[in-house]
């Protein structure tokens, strides 16, 4: 039995996923990137193979992806995460078309064909704003927990409309609804609505078509879910994996390589 | 060496050579006149009107061209700083202040000294062309002479020759221009030579023709030259050395070249993998390696949108009649600049007729922070073209000037995203 691998490289945390042949996940690994990326890259990798008790010489490929898969330097190839979390998620759910990422510093649309291929793909700039770097800056504001943030915001009664998605802006602006008495809660929805707004905008430029498919470490925050869901008017694929979803198609990658090169004619997923 | 081999190495790269000397010789001149406090024109890309202004012997200045320059030599944003501590807001388009940066400065340029102008001739083709020439007049107290260009009245609905819009424009354009001969003989005292002009002219014509056939003979495969990089060495000569000899002789030694090399299947990479072409301005501030971030991938820039309006529309090949040269001057700068105008605004009509011709595999549109002109309407251009053909597009933002929104790694992750898109579309039309 062969095994690939896929370690994605994000600004805030690095994952890692080992798949078998069958193209199940044997094994998966998190951890903060930090200010070491190479060495990030590697403990996860670690990490993922001591959970999974492969050994390093079974792993026959690995693909790096996320904004640091330069930094892999154990890694057989670099694959963009655009095209990993499009490949992941049209292999976790086969019906998506348009798949929406949401990491620490970017926001991601993708549109994908059936073989999760690149039909298209917007993404946010330099600026950060509507990224999950904004709602680390509201969690940071209120002085709650990242983690609790929406199950936080779901209790919401009276919402207050965030008007900035602006990370460099959102401290203040949720200081002064503090200020006016408004409550944590009320002012949490505010902030997914308003990155939900912006996610929606960029969605659109690739032009929305069902199956969405919620990909990116946000995907754990069932607030940031629902807010999607609502501005789209449709339901969203999320599952446990969907943090994983780059490095999975990382090591959806690693594994097409492993079988081309046993047989050249056949053995992209397409065809399987 | 053998007779083959002299006449290949005298042949292949010639233009790019010789265009980079006739640049270096322009900026001497330019040195020259600012030196002696002679006379200059300014003028623009869109509608230079050199025709005119070579009559009266009048060096002509590009603001535009200078400002781009500082941006290779990598020194834009020391210019485009002193402008913004000037006054000039960050938003405005990025050639305006680095030019305005050279005129605090006296001139003083990377590539030599820019001489003050004594006059400045505009047409409406950008709308910051107006603005820009104002600064020019309030500084130097100079003529400044606006050509009012009507343009399509909607995509695709050109009139020409023989309608009677055509011939109520070409009017308008004609009187026009009268109007700026009359100027030009009150800044420099000389007298209008219309034979002059029509040796100018002639001249003119060989450049237009020589681009045309230069660019039409970029459908070879592999291509010839690549329109973003040795593309814009030819737009340069095509431009600074419009209406003269050496301009003349350039353009007919350059298809020479190119066609040696179609001849000779002399393609500008080892392996030509993707042929694309680029919509918008090229990214100055990282010009190499924004070429390179294409070429890492097998990917050659075939042909450009900036090829064609930022050569005022000469890439129509207009051939002033030069038995009626200033009926002719007026319908030529009617039919090029109008030309220019919709190669910014409705170019989608013209990329779709170019996919098959030039065996297009993708479409780059870059918009620029600092133009909004030739910026505007590109994303629904793309959508345009997608709904006609399906050929992937890649859509990025930078700058044609200022570094501080030009994120070259940001730029790499999309650039490899779409090649990867490309490779693998390619990989499964191989498979099926």
């Amino acid at each position: 039995m062969a095994y690939a691998a896929g370690v994605d490289v994000g600004s805030t945390q690095t994952k890692a996923v080992i798949i078998d042949e069958e193209r199940k996940i044997v094994s998966t690994a998190l951890i903060d990137t930090g200010a070491n990326v190479i060495q990030a890259a590697q403990h996860a990798y670690d990490s993922a193979l001591k959970s999974s008790k492969i050994r390093e010489v079974e792993v026959e490929y690995i693909i790096g992806t996320g904004y640091g898969r330069y930094r892999v330097t154990f890694g057989n190839a670099q694959v963009t995460e655009i095209s990993c979390h499009g490949r992941g998620a049209v292999h976790m759910f086969p019906k998506t078309r348009t798949v929406v990422d949401m990491g620490g510093q970017d926001t991601k649309a993708i549109r994908v064909n059936d073989l999760g291929e690149i039909v298209d793909f917007c993404m946010n700039d330099k600026c950060a704003a509507g990224t999950g770097r904004f709602l680390g800056a509201a969690a940071t504001a209120l002085d709650i927990p990242l983690n609790d943030l929406g199950t936080t915001a779901l209790k919401f009664n009276k919402p207050v409309r965030i008007s900035t998605t602006c990370t460099v802006f959102a401290e203040s602006e949720v200081l002064s609804w503090l200020g006016k008495g408004k409550k944590i809660e009320d002012i949490l929805w505010g902030v997914h609505q308003s990155i939900a707004s912006r996610s929606a905008g960029l969605l659109r430029r690739v032009g929305v078509e069902d199956e969405v498919t919620f990909t990116g470490g946000v995907t754990r925050n069932v607030a940031m879910v629902k807010a999607i869901e609502d501005r789209l008017e449709t339901k969203l694929n999320v599952s446990e994996e969907s943090h994983y979803m780059g490095a999975l198609g990382a090591a959806l990658f690693a594994l097409d390589h492993i079988l081309e090169s046993r047989n050249p004619r056949k053995s992209v997923e397409a065809t399987s | 060496m053998t007779t083959t081999q002299t006449e290949h190495h005298d042949i292949v790269g010639r233009g790019n050579r010789d265009g980079a000397q006739l640049f270096r010789d322009w900026f001497t001149e330019l040195s020259d006149t600012a030196k002696s406090g002679g006379q200059s024109a300014y003028v623009f890309v869109m509608g230079s009107l050199n025709e005119i202004l070579k009559v009266f012997d009048l060096p002509v200045v590009f603001p535009e061209i200078n400002s781009l320059q500082t941006a290779v030599r990598r020194v834009a944003h020391e210019y485009l700083s002193e402008a913004e501590d000037y006054g000039y807001s960050p938003d405005i388009c990025g050639y305006v202040k680095a030019d305005v940066a050279v005129q605090l400065r006296h001139g003083d340029h990377p590539m030599g000294d820019i001489p003050k102008p004594s006059i400045a001739v505009l047409t409406n083709a950008c709308n910051t062309y107006i603005k820009w020439a104002e600064i020019w007049q309030r500084m130097y107290d100079i003529p400044m002479v606006t050509i009012d260009v009507p343009g399509s009245r909607e995509a695709d609905g050109q009139t020409w020759r023989g309608d009677g819009d055509f011939e109520n424009d070409r009017r308008y354009v004609q009187a026009q221009l009268e109007e700026l001969i009359t100027v030009c003989e009150q800044v420099t005292g000389k007298k209008f030579d219309i034979d002059k002009l029509r040796e100018i002219l002639r001249y003119a014509n060989d450049i237009s023709v020589g681009w045309k056939k230069v660019l039409d003979l970029n459908r070879s495969r592999p291509s010839l030259f690549n329109a973003l990089t040795d593309g814009t060495i030819y737009l340069g000569v095509a431009n600074g050395f419009r209406g003269t000899e050496t301009g003349s002789r350039y353009f007919r030694e350059l298809v020479e070249e190119m066609e040696y090399k179609a001849e000779h299947k002399i393609g500008t990479m080892t392996e030509e993998l993707y042929r694309l072409l680029f919509v918008g301005v090229p990214c100055y501030p990282i010009f190499r390696r924004f070429n390179e971030l294409f070429s890492e991938w097998g990917g050659t820039f075939i042909n450009s949108t900036y090829l064609w309006f930022a050569s005022g529309g000469a890439n129509k090949g207009f051939e002033y009649d030069l038995d009626r040269p200033m009926e002719s001057l007026a319908e030529g700068l009617l039919i090029s600049v109008r030309d220019a105008m919709d190669s910014m605004f409705h170019q989608d009509r013209v990329l779709v007729d170019m996919i098959d011709e030039y065996h297009v595999d993708g479409i780059i549109y870059h918009p620029i922070k600092s133009c909004r002109t030739v910026s505007t309407g590109l994303a629904d251009a793309r959508r345009y073209v997608a709904k006609q053909r399906d050929v992937p597009s890649l859509f990025i933002e930078s700058d044609m000037m200022d570094r501080r929104v030009v994120s070259e790694a940001q730029m790499k992750n999309r650039i490899d995203a779409f090649f990867e898109g490309l490779a693998s579309r390619r990989r499964q039309a191989v498979i099926q």
